[in-house]
């Protein structure tokens, strides 16, 4: 059974063509990420299934009632601001308690809910003071708190963390992904930074223009992306786009090389395509046991080291390549070396359509 | 090393200055309070010896008690219910109006801005034609045609300034009460008005002191029932002769009432309470 159900779904603000026309099921206890960069929508997605903006066409479900034209307080949801949008004049548990005295729930049962809350997010002595006298993780928590607290069938997260410092932004992203585990609930989450969808998806929906781009899991997504934008948008450092022409068994770089892609045999030679390759699928020459490898020199120009790992910038077919390679494998600029791409991992793009071959 | 410095530049000095200046301007305001005051307190010998009594031997109560004697001292009654009932339906009415201004755009860009222009107006410009008005539906001399009134008069202030405290309130907090089960009369009761509530009280106080001290309206709409203390001191303006006595203890009377409304609403006039709803 599905929790969330959304059909054709448009939304405009005036002439701006925010959403334009999502279908979308989320199944019961699945922890959704919507993603995508500034302006593709996904807020507007996120508020329209909350109820707190008018759907221009199509229709709503939660827990298999159409709630398109519910009000928010009608559709049995729960939601977390990304500014938190705590109660200044109340305290931790007033807050916390909130929704569940404006839908008069028994107050045994709010203190009951309240404490328990209270102890898995780790703020239970923090109960009687105000939010201006928490640091902005407790204020984050406290917001989570009010959420889960709620016995809803949906729960929606608005940019939740983009609030908080990184370190304070890993240890919460955590925490959400416990919760979601402890909790079992169905989660749908927004957020334009892709290690956050991928840590903590169930299902990654990668959303541009207004459009769904392509949903699967985090996995699915980072691998098998359907177009560029997937391609582009997953993954950090970033996949290496690199001008290229097929040949009959794999393609040739503008500068002649030819990398051979095994078990791509069906490919019509001469086409002009870009070909797509994560920096962590090479590696240096001979250091990777898997099959399929196509050996390449280059110059290294450029190292960043980050510690577990190195970052190696270098010139690969008249375009400039980041390899992911391990800490110590290069040193220095100018470095001539041998690396290694992994070419069953390589996918190769239609310039003109942006599609995936 | 002091003795290099002019005279009225080495610090006790300046100091001492600071205070003597301080002193004098404290005088100029405070002495014309303190004469009313004291004036309310003498017998007619001491109202009108020369030299002036500065301070009087004996502190008479007779003038508040033919105040109170004569009936004359309900007319601050009679202000103060129609202060108090008309600012308590101006708040309410104006800051409902003020949150559909905000949030839901009510009347487009302009409405607001047509609805403080008719607080510009000059009372006197409409008191005469509102007279006939009031005589035709009978509200002359009545409560309830001071109250409509004033409060008609206050809504323009009270729109305008509670729109301005409901636009820095987070749309967040308001949506998450949505979210969280409220309707929108309880977002208003619940969210709102805690959020706006030093600024719900600073407009109260404006708009009750408004009604309160008006003057022109209580003068040509009531004649002998509901006579405010301000119409009320004037009466003791007479041909022949002015009872200094009775203005002054009329006026110390309508004073008080002011005074311990601003000294108790001080506190919310000046706390700030919105910190710490969001990031900050």
């Amino acid at each position: 059974m599905s929790d969330l159900k959304i059909t054709g779904l448009h939304k405009h603000y005036g002439a701006f063509h925010a959403v334009k026309g999502i279908d979308l099921e989320v199944p019961s206890g699945e922890f959704t990420v919507l993603v995508g960069p500034s302006g593709c929508g996904k807020s507007t997605l996120l508020r329209t299934i909350a109820g707190l903006e008018e759907a221009s066409s199509g229709t709503i479900e939660i827990g298999g009632e159409d709630v398109t034209w519910a009000r928010p307080r009608d559709r049995n949801i729960a939601m977390v601001f990304q500014n938190y949008a705590l109660y200044p004049y109340l305290n931790v548990k007033d807050n916390v308690a909130f929704g569940l005295r404006s839908r008069k729930v028994p107050e045994a049962e709010v203190e009951k809910r309240v404490s328990r809350a209270a102890e898995m997010l780790g703020i239970g002595h923090l109960l009687t003071r105000f939010p201006r006298e928490l640091s902005g993780g407790q204020r984050q928590r406290v917001a989570i708190g009010r959420a889960i607290v709620r016995d809803a069938i949906l729960y929606l997260f608005d940019e939740p963390l983009s609030n908080l410092d990184a370190q304070l932004r890993d240890d919460m992203r955590v925490e959400i992904k416990r919760l979601h585990q402890e909790l079992g609930r169905t989660m749908v989450y927004v957020t334009h930074d892709q290690i956050e969808a991928m840590t903590l998806a169930d299902r990654i929906v990668l959303l541009r223009d207004g459009l769904i781009e392509q949903q699967g899991s985090p996995l699915d997504l980072f691998e098998r992306p359907k177009t560029r934008f997937v391609a582009g948008f997953l993954g950090s450092p970033k996949m290496n786009f690199i001008p290229a022409t097929t040949t009959e068994t794999g393609v040739a770089l503008n500068d002649g090389t030819r990398l051979d892609m095994p078990g791509r045999n069906g490919l019509k030679a001469g086409q002009a395509v870009v070909l797509g390759l994560r920096p962590q699928y090479i590696a240096m020459a001979g250091q990777s046991l898997a099959k399929g490898h196509a050996r390449v020199p280059v110059t290294i120009e450029l190292v960043q080291p980050t510690g577990s790992r190195v970052q190696a910038t270098m010139p690969l077919g008249g375009a400039s390549i980041i390899a992911e390679l391990a800490a110590h494998d290069v040193s220095r600029p100018g470095e001539r070396t041998e690396i290694d791409i992994d070419m069953t991992r390589a996918v190769i793009i239609d310039p003109q359509s942006e599609q995936v071959i | 090393m002091s003795a290099a410095l002019p005279f009225h530049r080495r610090p006790g000095n300046r100091l001492a200055f600071r205070y003597a200046l301080a002193v004098i301007i404290t005088i100029i305001f405070v002495f014309p309070v303190y004469w009313l005051f004291i004036i309310s307190f003498k017998t007619p010998d001491e109202i009108f010896a020369f030299p002036p009594v500065w301070y009087p031997k004996s502190l008479q109560l007779a003038n508040y008690k033919v105040l109170f004697k004569d009936g004359d001292a309900a007319t601050v009654g009679n202000s103060l219910i129609l202060a108090s009932v008309s600012t308590f339906f101006a708040m309410i009415l104006g800051t409902i109006a003020a949150y559909s201004l905000v949030r839901f755009k009510t009347g487009g860009e302009n409405l607001a801005v047509w609805i403080i222009s008719q607080r510009m107006m000059p009372p006197v410009a409409i008191v005469f034609p509102l007279f006939l008005v009031y005589v035709w539906l009978g509200w002359v001399d009545t409560y309830v045609g001071l109250i409509v009134l004033y409060t008609a008069f206050s809504l323009p202030y009270v729109i305008w300034m509670m729109r301005g405290y409901i636009e820095d309130i987070p749309l967040e907090l308001e949506e998450s009460a949505l979210v969280d089960g409220c309707t929108r009369g309880q977002v208003l009761w619940k969210v709102v008005l805690p959020m706006a509530r030093s600024g719900l009280f600073a407009t109260a106080v404006f708009t009750f002191v408004f009604a309160w001290n008006d003057f022109l309206f209580a003068l040509v709409l009531t004649r002998t029932e509901v006579t405010t203390y301000t119409v009320q001191v004037t009466h003791y303006f007479g041909g022949q002769s002015n009872f200094w006595a009775k203005i002054a203890a009329m006026s110390v009377l309508g004073t008080i009432p002011v005074f311990f409304t601003v000294a108790v609403m001080q506190r919310y006039l000046v706390r700030g309470i919105s910190m710490g709803a969001v990031k900050g």
